[in-house]
């Protein structure tokens, strides 16, 4: 009976006083409670093209944020949680699993290498204000829609052709010598007319020593590039310039070496002519081609320490922009987070547009972001093929070896 | 433009084209004694030009040299498949056919891809830059060593044809069913011969066509449809046809892509194909169908 009488007591001093001590010791503790949550890894959705036609190149990304984790624990930041997304080199499923990582609980996207996979995920990541961090993405419009939660540290296609030109006066100045004539064969996708197009507007703005004879288009599937380049070869240039991917940067070397034409110049602008695959075929014929790409700065401590990591965990292959750019997004995020104090996607998004990263990887003075969220300070590079290995030409900050000039006779490298 | 480049193109086509007219061969002598339209036929000599691959990074074997053990391969995979799979469907529907054999095409394409991925292979023989200079023309020496090959390869087939005993049956076939049958000749075996004779020529065109081009598992399907246009513009059932064809559609390719633009070489193809329907619907060398 005094038990039951006991057990329905309402409040006694001795509930009270326990309830009155619990409570100061969560209000007293609340600090702690905020490190305790910062403590915990940021959640990061990352897209990438895992399988479809970009899948070697998204798989290539997916290096960068494997080696990421140890470099960002020594530079002293969060550690991120990954959480991994294949867009299959398609545009509704890179927004549908955007949709899905943020509903599994990502608290900042990074990705997506491809500009429509990636205009698409920015929406997503807009609409439900979560940060986006692109890692490769040259498309400008991404970054003047006016969103307030998408962050660009890549140069967009404008930024890559301005330094692709400048780079070229910067090694013509070196060598002494520039080309007086030029071809230009391209891809005819989505890429490679928009970067004809691009360099045809862009053009007349730099006063290149140079002139366009003739821009050849063809097809990327095309198997045989032999008439396009007996076409290149007719018109005389002096430098040949490609917009190209792998399989044809290939191609389009073996008819070189063919049709016994070696031209002043291999000026490339995009991928295949610096890709471990190109050096690896061709051995001592991929030497000498100049590729004006975004890549990274060699000079720098950072980049260092990215290449002994991807050196390490993936022996034989070379650092490039895909690990380079993927690694910098989640070096973002990292900095982002520590800084903010909180995984709340308007505190993290305040923290990106705030970002003053100067030990970093991609040349320039480093990562800051303008009022759009795009980082206009990133510089393009001028890299060379030389020994099965890339050295950097320009910008001169940035170089650690001068220009091979002229491109050496492809029937006299033994 | 120079003269010398239309003709260092034009022989370039025809190179090409010799080559594209003994992978068409295959097809056409399948359909003219067998009577069925192989829709797995660009698919089997991708197979052929894998083969070649594989013994060329595991052995260092040149393609050139292993063209007949390959095209001893497909003969025997050829003969298999007719004898097996194809020879219940000889007197069914067409569409019947069709569907069974693009049912094969997807399995080797996808087959292919997952043994080799999508990534496209070559082989890097020594002489894979080499080119000879004669007076203004430089000729690619792979497609001169190819194209040799196939003519020699044609050559085979011809006299096979004309001059053997099984050649002389396998035609008593296409010519009379029921004659042949009548004559004793064994029909089902000597249309499953004719299927693997189909397939030993592109088990040959394969290895020739790796030295020009690069393979993915994604070509079959574009290879089956060239030697269609081929057989279809030179005559179904023509063997010289196929290689007349051939040539023409090379030709036609490397031509148009070097006066008009070359993204559009094979819209000329097509062209063609359409015109030789709409004039000559036989083919330039078919048979007008009595």
């Amino acid at each position: 009976m005094k038990k039951k009488s006991q057990s329905k007591a309402a409040l006694t001093r001795r509930s009270f006083s326990t309830g009155l001590g619990a409570a100061g010791i969560v209000a007293g503790t609340a600090p702690f409670n905020i490190v305790r949550a910062q403590g915990a890894a940021l959640k990061v959705g990352v897209l990438l093209p895992r399988s479809g036609y970009q899948a070697s190149i998204g798989q290539d990304c997916q290096r960068g944020v494997d080696v990421s984790a140890g470099i960002l624990k020594d530079l002293g930041l969060p550690s991120l949680q990954i959480m991994n997304a294949d867009t299959e080199t398609n545009v509704d499923v890179a927004r549908s699993r955007a949709e899905k990582l943020i509903s599994d609980g990502a608290q900042l996207l990074v990705g997506a290498f491809d500009s429509g996979q990636t205009s698409a995920i920015a929406q997503v990541a807009e609409q439900k204000g979560i940060p986006l961090v692109i890692n490769i993405a040259a498309a400008p419009p991404i970054t003047e829609q006016g969103y307030k939660f998408v962050f660009r540290n890549f140069p967009t296609g404008v930024m890559i052709l301005r330094d692709a030109f400048l780079n070229q006066k910067e090694i013509f100045q070196i060598t002494g010598s520039a080309p007086k004539t030029a071809v230009m064969l391209h891809v005819n996708d989505t890429y490679g007319t928009s970067i004809q197009k691009g360099m045809a507007a862009m053009f007349p703005k730099f006063d290149m020593p140079y002139q366009i004879l003739q821009e050849i288009a063809y097809d990327p599937t095309a198997r045989d590039l032999s008439v396009e380049v007996a076409k290149a070869k007719a018109t005389g240039a002096e430098a040949f310039i490609a917009v190209s991917r792998l399989n044809d940067a290939i191609l389009l070397t073996r008819e070189l070496i063919k049709q016994r034409w070696t031209p002043m110049a291999v000026l490339a602008i995009g991928p295949g002519w610096y890709e471990d695959q190109y050096l690896k075929t061709l051995g001592k014929l991929s030497d000498g081609p100049i590729s004006l790409v975004p890549w990274f700065d060699p000079n720098k401590k950072l980049s260092k320490v990215l290449e002994a990591a991807l050196a390490k965990a993936y022996p034989g292959v070379g650092m490039s922009t895909n690990h380079v750019y993927t690694f910098e997004a989640l070096l973002v995020a990292a900095d982002a987070y520590k800084r903010a104090g909180s995984a709340d996607p308007k505190a993290l998004a305040d923290a990106i547009r705030t970002t003053n990263i100067t030990n970093n990887v991609s040349p320039g003075p480093g990562i800051m972001f303008d009022a759009k969220g795009q980082n206009d300070k990133l510089k393009g590079s001028a890299i060379q093929n030389r020994g099965g290995k890339l050295v950097t030409l320009a910008p001169k900050e940035a170089a650690d070896a001068k220009p091979e000039w002229p491109l050496k006779p492809y029937d006299k490298r033994g | 433009m120079p003269l010398d480049l239309y003709l260092n193109v034009a022989v370039s086509g025809v190179l090409t084209g010799l080559v594209y007219g003994l992978m068409a061969l295959g097809l056409s002598v399948i359909f003219g004694v067998v009577r069925v339209v192989n829709f797995a036929h660009g698919e089997m000599m991708t197979v052929a030009m894998y083969i070649a691959v594989t013994l060329f990074s595991t052995l260092h074997l040149d393609p050139l040299v292993m063209l007949v053990p390959i095209a001893v391969v497909l003969f025997a995979f050829g003969y298999v498949l007719q004898a097996g799979l194809i020879n219940p469907f000889i007197n069914r529907p067409e569409h019947s056919q069709f569907l069974l054999l693009v049912g094969v095409a997807i399995i080797i394409v996808n087959g292919l891809l997952i043994i080799f991925g999508p990534s496209s292979q070559n082989v890097q023989v020594a002489y894979a830059f080499d080119s000879f200079q004669v007076g203004p023309l430089i000729i690619d020496a792979t497609k001169a060593y190819a194209a040799v090959a196939a003519v020699a390869v044609s050559a085979a087939l011809f006299i096979f044809f004309r001059s053997t005993m099984l050649g002389t049956s396998i035609r008593a076939c296409a010519d009379n069913y029921t004659g042949a049958l009548v004559v004793g000749l064994n029909v089902k075996r000597l249309y499953a011969l004719t299927f693997a004779l189909g397939a030993a020529c592109v088990g040959a065109a394969g290895p020739m066509l790796l030295l020009i081009f690069d393979v993915t598992p994604a070509a079959g399907p574009a290879y089956t449809l060239l030697a269609f246009v081929i057989v279809i513009t030179g005559g179904l059932g023509s063997m010289p046809g196929a290689l007349v064809g051939g040539v023409l559609i090379g030709l036609t390719e490397a031509i148009a892509g070097l006066v008009f633009t070359p993204s559009a070489k094979s819209m000329f193809a097509f062209a063609i194909l359409v015109l030789v329907l709409l004039f000559r619907p036989q083919g330039i060398m078919g048979k007008r169908a009595a």
